[in-house]
C-alpha cells in the first residue's frame, strides 16, 4: 500500500498521464488547473514540497512541469477568511 | 392525501391522433383515433364491467363481461377489442347486455368460492364488483359441478401468495409479466377445463423465473394473487404517493397505509419514471424500517471499545458538536469534514453541506458519488456543460439503437430495464459492451445483435476503436458537428482516433473484442437511426472512468446522437439521489449547482445569504480525508448515510482512517460497519418517515412525502438541524420545503422548484424554465449548455493494477437484483431469500485448473487482502475474469479492491482487480478477527434499572 505522500505522487502523475496526449505545454497546464481546482491546500503544499525537495522524488516530466507551473502562480494561503474564522489553526 | 382507488381505463391510451366522435350511451364521446370503445366509454364516466381489461396491458378480449351493442353491427362485439369509429352510437347497458354479462359470471362463479367476507381482497375485489354490477343473484349452475377449488395455493414466494382456487384464468398476471416486466416467466398452461396459471414449468413462484416485481399481484382481479401484507393486515384505507429509496430509477409508489401501518407499496400509474410499474425491492423489500436491528436512541462512547452507551437527543447532539469545536480548536478548521448521503433527500444533503461550509467553515464535504458517478460528473461537464444524463426515460422508446456499457439494468435499474425491453421487443437494435454475458443479451424475445465481451479496464480502447471505424469509415455526422461543436477540435480527436494503432484490429489483442464484431457494432450504433447510450458503473469505476465518459460523449457528438429524443448519453445513477446529492454541492469543491468553490460571484452570493466567510479553496475527497487521518491531520468526521467502511475500497485502508480519528459519528438506521469505528451514533429515519424530494438518474426532482411518524423521532434533516444549532448556527427550517426554497434561490438551476410548483407538476426534470415549466426532458436540443460540444482527446492509459503470475485473474464487482449496495436494508428483508450471501462467479475453465466445483468455498486474494466466499461456476463470465457482488459484511468483497482510482475524481476501480482464486476450508483470518471485533464493537451497554 502506498504512503499517503507517494499516492499524491502517484495521483500527479497518473493525471499527467492521462493529458499527456496533448503535448508537454499543453498537458502541463492542464495538470496544473487540475491540481488546482480539486486539491486541498495541504494536498498542494504537501506537492510543491515534493518538487522543492530537488529530484521531483518521482514526479514524471509533465506533473513535475505542472506543480512548478502551479507553485509559481502562489501557493493557496493556508489560511482563509472562513477558515480563521472558526478560531483553529489550519491543520495543513 | 385521502384514499382515492386510482381509476382504471380499461385499455391503454393511444398516441397522439386525430379526434373521432362517437356516442356512447346517449352521449357524445371524442377521443383519439384507435381508442377503444372501453376507454373512451371510461373518459366519459360510464364503467363498462371488466376482467380480463386492464389499462397497462393491451387489450386482449377473453372474458367476454365487457360486450356492447354497436347500431348496425351483429352481435355483441367487446369493447375493450373495438376501437371507436366516427359516428358509432355504442350502448353500454342494455337487457341483453345484462343478460350475457351475468351468464357470463354465473360460470365465472360457479367455479369460485363464496367466502367474501372472509377473502383477503374483500372491497378491492374486481370480480366481486363486476358481480354486483351486472346484479349476479344466484347461479344456476350450482357449485357442486368439476372445479378447481382444491387447488394448492403457492405460499413459496415471501412477499404474495398464489391461490388457484381464486383464479379465473383471465392472463392480466401472465400478460404483466410478458407486457409490463418482460420476463415471461408465467404462462397458462393445459387446455379447456385444465387451463392453469403456471410459473415457468409449472413449478412454485420461488424456484420458478418470477423475478418477484409483483406486476401480476397489480394486475390481477381477484385475491388469487396477493400481498401477504394484506392477508396479514387487511385492505388499505389511505394512500400517500411518495418516491422509492432504492435506485437512481426514482419509482414513484403510492403507500398504501392503515392508520400508521404500511399495508403495501403500489407503483403510481401517474409516475414518469416508472409509468406505473415496480421492482421487487421497491415494492416488498421496505420491511427494514420495522426491523429489530433497527436504532432508535441516540449513543455514544468515548472510544471505540466500548460498548454504545443510549443517551437523550439533547447529550448526543452537544456531544457532538463539542467534540467537532474541540477537535477544530486543537488541529485546525480543516481538520474535520463530512459525508453526504444519496440515499437522504436533497434538502438533508444540502444541510450536511451548508454545516461544513457554514459551521465547519471549510469544504471537506464528499458524497458516496465519489464511489460511483464522480467521473460523470466530470465528464459530462467538461464535454456538454452539464454534469447530467441528456434524456428522460420515456426517450429510450424512440430509439433505434440502444449501447449499453459499463452496466445491467436488469438487476440495477430493473424497471427502467423493463421499459427497454419493450421497445427492444418492439425492434430497436441492442448493442452490449461487457465482460459479463447480462442477461439483456439473451432474454425472452431479445438477442443483442452485438455483445464485446472486453478485457476489464479497456473501455478507453474499444469506444476509441469505436470511433476510429466512425471517422474512417466516413459515418461522422459533419453537419452536426459543424453546427453544435468546434470543428478544430473534432478535427483534433478525429486526428487521433485514425491513427492506425486506435483501429480494432491493432486493439483486439488487448481488449479481446475480435475487430469484426467491434466494426459492425460501430457501423450500427453510427447508422442505425437514433442511437441512444446507457452506461453505468463498469464505465466510471475504473482508473480511467473520466476518460471513458468523455469518450463515450465523443462518440454521441460525432454521430449527432446528442439533443435528440431517442438518443442521448444516458448515466443509470445507482442510488435513489446521487444525482441529487452532486446537485446539492456535495462535492469539496463546488457549491449546489456544480459551481466551483474558487468562484467569487458564487461564493459571495453564499455568504450573503448564509451570513458567514466561506474558504475558497477546495476540499479534501473522501480517500483523501482517510489518508490525512492516518498521517494525523484530520480527527473529525459527520456521516449521514452511508457506510464507506463497507463501500469503500480497500476495507483495511478505511478502517486505518477511521480509527485514526477522535470522533466519528454516524446517522444511520442500524450499527453499519462504520459504526464499528464510530464514537456517536444518531439515529436515522426512513424515507417513509420524513419529506423531502429525491432526483433520479433522469434529472427529475419527485417529492417525498412522509407517510408515518419517525420511529427515532426526528426526520434526518432535523437531526442536522440540532447539530447545527448546537454549533450555534442560528437554523431555523420548519419544513424541507423552506430548505428547497433557499437552494432554489442560491441554485439557478433549481430556480423554479419549489413544492408548490412539484405538487402542480408532479416532478421537475432540472432545469425547469418559463418556457418549460415542468422541467426537460432533453438536454442540448437547440445547442449545448456550455456552448460548442468539447471534443477531448482520450487515450488509452493502462491501469496500473496488473495481472501476473500470483494474481492471474481479474476481478470485477457488481450488484444483484434483489440486494441493493451494501445490503444495509436489503438484507433486513425477506429478499436474502434470493441471494443469502455473496458468491464468486468463475469461468468453468478456471474453476476445473483450480480444482473447483460449484458451491465449494473459495480464497479470493488480491494484492489488498483476502476473504472467502463460494463459487459459481458459470459461462456468464469469460475465461480470466471472476465477479462477486458486495451486499454481505460477512465476505467484504472491498477487501480485496485496492486504492487505484479514476485520475480525474478518484473514483475508485473497483472493476478491475488481480486476484488469485484457490480452494479453502474456512473464513480468512481476517475475517475471523473482523467478526470478532464487529461483534465487540456493537455491544450496547444495559441501561442501570432506576
Amino acid at each position: 500500500m502506498m504512503s499517503p505522500l507517494e499516492r499524491l505522487v502517484y495521483m500527479a502523475n497518473q493525471i499527467a498521464r492521462n493529458f499527456a496526449a496533448q503535448g508537454l505545454d499543453v498537458a502541463a497546464l492542464a495538470v496544473a488547473d487540475h491540481i488546482a481546482a480539486f486539491w486541498d491546500p495541504r494536498m498542494k503544499a504537501q506537492i510543491f514540497a515534493v518538487l522543492e525537495g530537488g529530484q521531483g522524488a518521482g514526479l514524471e516530466p509533465i506533473a513535475a512541469r505542472a506543480v512548478a507551473l502551479l507553485r509559481d502562480r502562489g501557493a493557496p494561503p493556508p489560511q482563509s477568511a472562513a477558515t480563521k474564522k472558526a478560531g483553529g489553526s489550519d491543520a495543513g | 392525501m385521502a384514499w382515492i382507488s386510482e381509476t382504471d381505463l380499461g385499455t391503454k391510451a393511444v398516441p397522439a391522433a386525430p379526434l373521432v366522435t362517437l356516442s356512447i350511451d346517449g352521449a357524445e364521446v371524442s377521443v383519439p383515433e384507435g381508442t377503444s370503445i372501453m376507454r373512451a366509454a371510461a373518459l366519459a364516466g360510464t364503467g363498462i364491467p371488466k376482467l380480463c381489461a386492464t389499462d397497462s396491458l393491451e387489450a386482449f378480449g377473453s372474458c367476454r363481461v365487457c360486450l356492447v351493442e354497436i347500431e348496425g353491427r351483429a352481435g355483441f362485439p367487446a369493447s375493450c377489442t373495438t376501437p371507436v369509429a366516427p359516428g358509432m352510437t355504442v350502448r353500454t347497458q342494455t337487457e341483453k347486455l345484462t343478460q350475457l354479462r351475468r351468464g357470463v359470471m354465473e360460470l365465472y362463479i360457479s367455479d369460485h368460492p363464496l367466502d367474501c367476507l372472509t377473502c383477503s381482497a374483500n372491497g378491492d375485489c374486481e370480480l366481486q364488483d363486476v358481480a354486483g354490477a351486472v346484479g349476479l343473484r344466484d347461479v344456476r349452475y350450482g357449485y357442486e359441478g368439476a372445479n378447481h377449488l382444491e387447488g394448492c395455493k403457492d405460499e413459496s414466494n415471501p412477499y404474495f401468495t398464489f391461490d388457484p382456487a381464486k383464479c379465473i384464468v383471465c392472463s392480466r398476471c401472465v400478460r404483466a409479466c410478458d407486457e409490463v416486466q418482460g420476463t415471461f416467466a408465467l404462462t397458462v398452461d393445459g387446455r379447456g377445463f385444465a387451463s392453469h396459471i403456471a410459473a415457468s414449468q409449472d413449478e412454485e413462484f420461488l424456484s420458478s423465473e418470477c423475478v418477484s416485481c409483483g406486476a401480476c399481484v397489480q394486475a390481477c382481479p381477484t385475491s388469487a394473487l396477493i400481498e401477504k401484507e394484506v392477508e396479514k393486515v387487511g385492505t388499505p384505507d389511505t394512500a400517500i404517493v411518495t418516491t422509492c429509496a432504492y435506485c437512481g430509477v426514482g419509482c414513484t409508489f403510492r403507500a398504501e397505509m392503515r392508520g400508521e401501518q404500511l399495508v403495501r407499496m403500489v407503483p403510481w400509474k401517474e409516475g414518469k419514471a416508472n409509468r406505473g410499474h415496480s421492482c421487487v425491492k421497491g415494492r416488498f423489500a421496505w420491511g427494514y424500517a420495522n426491523h429489530k436491528e433497527r436504532i432508535l436512541n441516540p449513543m455514544i462512547r468515548e472510544t471505540v471499545d466500548q460498548p454504545w452507551r443510549e443517551v437523550s437527543w439533547d447529550e448526543a447532539i452537544a456531544h457532538t458538536a463539542s467534540e467537532f469545536r474541540r477537535i477544530q480548536a486543537k488541529y485546525g478548521t480543516r481538520s474535520v469534514g463530512g459525508i453526504t448521503s444519496s440515499r437522504c433527500t436533497n434538502e438533508e444533503t444540502y444541510l450536511v453541506q451548508k454545516l461544513i461550509r457554514q459551521g465547519f467553515h471549510n469544504n471537506n464535504v464528499d458524497t458516496c458519488a465519489r464511489v460511483c458517478h464522480s467521473p460523470t460528473g466530470y465528464g459530462l461537464k467538461t464535454t456538454f456543460g452539464t454534469s447530467a444524463g441528456t434524456q428522460d426515460f420515456d426517450s429510450v422508446m424512440q430509439a433505434d439503437v440502444i449501447l449499453i456499457i459499463g452496466a445491467n439494468p436488469t438487476d440495477g435499474h430493473p424497471v427502467f430495464a423493463s421499459r427497454m425491453k419493450q421497445r427492444l421487443r418492439q425492434g430497436a437494435r441492442l448493442i452490449v459492451i461487457d465482460p459479463r454475458r447480462t442477461d439483456i443479451v439473451r432474454t425472452p424475445h431479445i438477442e443483442a445483435d452485438h455483445h464485446l465481451p472486453l478485457k476489464p479496464g479497456t473501455n478507453v480502447a474499444v469506444l476509441t476503436a469505436m470511433a476510429h471505424v466512425v471517422v474512417t469509415e466516413g459515418l461522422a455526422d459533419e453537419d452536426y458537428i459543424r453546427a453544435r461543436c468546434d470543428w478544430d477540435e473534432y478535427a483534433e480527436w478525429a486526428a487521433f482516433v485514425a491513427q492506425p494503432e486506435r483501429s480494432p484490429e491493432a486493439t483486439e489483442a488487448l481488449t479481446r473484442v475480435p475487430a469484426a464484431d467491434l466494426r459492425a457494432a460501430a457501423r450500427l450504433y453510427a447508422t442505425g437511426g437514433r442511437a441512444a447510450i446507457y452506461y453505468g458503473l463498469g464505465v466510471t469505476e475504473h482508473s480511467q472512468g473520466s476518460s471513458t465518459v468523455i469518450a463515450i460523449a465523443n462518440l454521441a457528438m460525432a454521430t449527432g446522437n446528442v439533443g435528440i429524443e431517442g438518443a442521448g448519453v444516458n448515466p443509470l445513477r445507482g442510488q435513489n439521489n446521487v444525482q441529487g446529492a452532486c446537485d446539492m454541492g456535495s462535492f469539496p469543491h463546488e457549491y449546489s449547482g456544480y459551481r466551483h468553490v474558487s468562484d467569487t460571484a458564487v461564493r459571495e452570493s453564499f455568504e450573503k445569504a448564509w451570513g458567514v466567510a466561506l474558504d475558497p479553496e477546495p476540499g479534501l475527497r473522501i480517500p483523501n480525508m482517510l489518508d490525512a487521518a492516518t498521517e494525523g491531520v484530520f480527527k473529525a468526521l459527520f456521516i449521514q448515510g452511508e457506510d464507506i467502511l463497507q463501500s469503500d475500497p480497500n476495507t483495511q485502508h478505511v478502517a486505518a482512517g477511521l480509527a485514526a480519528m477522535e470522533c466519528v459519528v454516524v446517522q444511520d438506521l442500524f450499527l453499519n460497519e462504520t459504526a464499528n469505528y464510530a464514537h456517536v451514533f444518531l439515529p436515522g429515519s426512513t424515507f417513509l418517515e420524513k419529506d423531502g424530494t429525491f432526483t433520479n438518474a433522469e434529472r427529475r426532482i419527485q417529492r417525498v412525502r412522509k407517510v408515518m411518524h419517525p420511529r427515532n423521532g426526528y426526520a434526518d434533516w432535523e437531526i442536522v438541524q440540532l447539530v447545527a444549532q448546537a454549533m450555534g448556527l442560528g437554523w431555523t427550517y420548519t419544513h424541507p420545503s423552506e430548505i428547497m426554497d433557499e437552494i432554489a434561490a442560491l441554485t439557478p438551476t433549481f430556480a423554479r422548484v419549489s413544492y408548490a410548483a412539484l405538487d402542480e407538476h408532479g416532478s421537475l426534470q432540472w432545469p425547469a424554465t418559463e418556457a418549460m415549466p415542468a422541467g426537460t426532458p432533453t438536454m442540448h436540443v437547440d445547442g449545448f449548455v456550455r456552448g460548442n460540444g468539447h471534443f477531448v482527446v482520450t487515450d488509452y492509459v493502462p491501469t496500473d493494477e496488473k495481472t501476473g503470475p500470483r494474481f492471474p485473474l481479474l476481478l470485477t464487482t457488481g450488484r444483484i437484483l434483489s440486494q441493493y449496495n451494501v445490503g444495509a436494508q436489503t438484507r433486513r428483508t425477506a429478499n436474502v431469500v434470493w441471494h443469502p450471501e455473496d458468491r464468486l462467479e468463475i469461468h468453468p475453465v478456471d474453476a476445473e485448473n483450480r480444482g473447483l466445483r460449484d458451491g465449494d468455498w473459495v480464497l479470493l486474494r488480491s494484492r489488498a487482502g483476502e476473504t472467502t466466499l463460494r463459487a459459481e461456476v458459470t459461462e456468464r463470465v469469460a475465461p480470466g475474469v471472476v465477479y462477486t457482488t458486495f451486499h454481505h459484511p460477512e465476505t467484504q468483497a472491498n477487501v480485496i479492491t485496492t486504492d487505484y482510482s479514476d485520475w480525474a475524481t478518484n473514483c475508485p476501480e473497483y472493476k478491475v482487480t488481480a486476484v488469485q482464486v484457490s480452494a479453502s476450508n474456512g473464513p480468512s483470518d481476517w475475517q475471523e478477527s473482523y467478526a470478532r471485533q464487529t461483534a465487540r464493537a456493537r455491544r450496547i451497554a444495559a441501561v442501570a434499572a432506576e
